[in-house]
């Protein structure tokens, strides 16, 4: 019966139940995250970058593989920075344990 | 690699996302949760890989892309992450564009027909407005919070009218581009130049400090760009994690509009407000009072006092107070005066701006606390510290009639002391006075906020 759907149709449903996925997840983050909270979905949305990748693949060199290229390495800035950037905001929410001073 | 592994991989890497977000339910976890993302993104590279042939051109530019976005992690202030989030909102809108024109340009290369379908080129349509909204709209933004462009809203008459106009141009275009039995570059063209055109019309009428709300939403596009893509592409992956992305976004839209008590169609049609302080205080007739104080006065009423919330605002960020306020809160508190922060949630210029400036100074985080937690606990306090922060604490907000009311606010005036740190009388980003700096128990000290608390320390 699957095969008979068009794939349209399955993305869709991919689509919906991610957003509610999506909400439910999100309003589960702590306001005092938020900033974080973009940064790391700000890298997510990196993936973008799969797309890039297919768009730079084929072996015949024509002016779309060079606009891939450039894609690849926008996506690449963002996929670095923004997990880095995340891990280093994280970091410093740290418990301060050995200062003992709370 | 088999279509059928492929697509496991993907769904693996898909998981590991939703886990990067679930992580950031609490500080603890939060680590562990971006380990999981940057899992899931190296999965999904490698697995793409074996799909492409062009291998030394793809890693040496990822190589490249690797070594700007680590020097820009790891040299970027705290103070300035609003304006770091909206620059790669904008390359994400940027890339997004690329790979549209490079699909409609080579579909086989994506596993596409070679005559695109109906169906591919309505989503290539999405992707490529949505994207290009997003590229133009975040330079925008960047320019505006990184301070290259003033904050202050531009309007001109006919405005609303002619992003209407342009918008409806643009489907006109896209429908020209879907119609059309061969590839349409005309239309295609036309109407991503629009999609940037409006980009930069929509975001330029709107103030610095609705900042949160832009900054949000177009977090928000940046995701559905992504799940556009992914839907030309047929690629559940790219439709998940562009789904999150664009829900998370716009739930912190939502959250900061609420935050605002102001709709969200108000927020985005724009002309609000201006850079904060530079109009004058408009003037009622009577000649109202306040009283100023010094620094050292101030640090001798919090040393002696049992307790003090510190509200922190833009103001401490412009004027990179942080260490300087950490420093006052461990004297304060070796003194064992109860100290807390109490944080609005559109304080700053993007959402939990605040907490991470105070997380910067290693303030520890359960001494920093949400409006709700601590709003009931102003009426006894001993004394109120605002640094930089105005309409949050405007007690105007609760006068029927007022631009502003409705607005939740931080019950500063609720405090037996309170103390306001600013650099003039002048108004905040609402353009109104605050009755908060009249009120007989409110002492002004003036200055830059870092100087200021910086003398407390030393008087202390």
């Amino acid at each position: 019966m699957i095969g008979d759907i068009d794939p349209l149709i399955i993305n869709l449903t991919i689509f919906v139940l991610a957003i509610f996925v999506g909400y439910h997840v999100v309003w589960n983050v702590t306001p005092a995250l938020h900033t974080p909270l973009m940064s790391v979905t700000n890298a997510i949305s990196s993936i973008i970058i799969v797309g890039a990748m297919l768009a730079a693949g084929p072996v015949e060199m024509d002016w779309g593989v060079w606009l891939g290229a450039v894609a690849v390495t926008l996506a690449a800035i963002n996929v670095f920075g923004g997990f880095l950037v995340s891990q280093r905001m994280l970091e410093m929410f740290k418990k301060k344990d050995k200062k003992g001073s709370a | 690699m088999s279509a059928n592994m492929v697509a496991l991989a993907y769904l693996v890497a898909s998981v590991f996302f939703i886990l990067a977000l679930k992580g950031l339910s609490s500080p603890e976890s939060a680590r562990r949760g971006n380990l999981f993302g940057m899992l899931g993104m190296a999965i999904a590279v490698t697995t793409t890989m074996t799909l492409t042939q062009n291998w030394t051109l793809i890693v040496g530019c990822i190589a490249i892309g690797a070594v700007i976005g680590t020097l820009i992690a790891k040299r970027v202030q705290m103070t300035a992450m609003p304006e770091l989030v909206a620059f790669m909102h904008s390359l994400v809108g940027l890339a997004a564009v690329f790979i549209a024109i490079a699909a409609i340009n080579n579909p086989v290369s994506f596993g596409l027909p070679e005559v695109l379908p109906a169906g591919s080129k309505l989503e290539l349509f999405l992707g490529t407005f949505i994207g290009a909204m997003t590229w133009s709209g975040s330079v925008i933004a960047f320019m505006k919070l990184s301070g290259r462009m003033s904050g202050t809203p531009i309007v001109f008459t006919g405005q609303h009218m002619l992003n209407l106009l342009l918008a409806i141009v643009m489907i006109g275009c896209g429908l020209w581009f879907f119609f059309s039995d061969t590839t349409n570059w005309t239309a295609f063209i036309a109407m991503t130049a629009i999609a940037f055109l409006l980009g930069f019309l929509i975001i330029i009428p709107i103030g610095g400090a609705d900042m949160p709300v832009v900054i949000s939403m177009l977090n928000s596009y940046s995701g559905w760009a992504a799940a556009g893509i992914g839907f030309s592409l047929g690629n559940p992956m790219l439709i998940i994690a562009g789904s999150l992305v664009g829900s998370s976004g716009a739930i912190l839209s939502y959250i900061m509009c609420k935050a605002m008590n102001r709709p969200f169609l108000s927020v985005i049609l724009g002309g609000f407000g201006s850079d904060g302080g530079a109009a004058a205080a408009t003037d009622d007739g009577t000649q109202k009072t306040y009283r100023s104080g010094s620094a050292e006065d101030a640090a001798f009423l919090m040393g002696n006092a049992d307790s003090v919330i510190i509200i922190p605002g833009y103001g401490l960020a412009v004027a990179r107070a942080q260490h300087a306020v950490k420093e006052l809160a461990e004297l304060l508190h070796e003194k064992g005066v109860n100290v807390r922060f109490a944080i609005h949630p559109v304080a700053g210029r993007m959402p939990g701006h605040m907490n991470v400036l105070l997380a910067e100074a290693e303030i520890p985080y359960e001494q920093v606390l949400e409006m709700d937690e601590i709003n009931s606990d102003f009426s006894n306090t001993d004394v109120v510290l605002v640094l930089g922060a105005n309409d949050v604490v405007n007690p105007a907000a609760n006068v029927p009639g007022s631009p502003i009311y409705g607005m939740p606010i931080l019950d500063a005036h609720k405090a037996r002391t309170v103390m306001v740190v600013k650099r003039s009388m002048g108004v905040g980003y609402a353009g109104l006075d605050n009755d908060l700096f009249y009120m007989d128990k409110t002492m002004m000290i003036f200055g830059d906020a870092k100087k200021v608390v910086e003398n407390m320390v030393k008087a202390l």
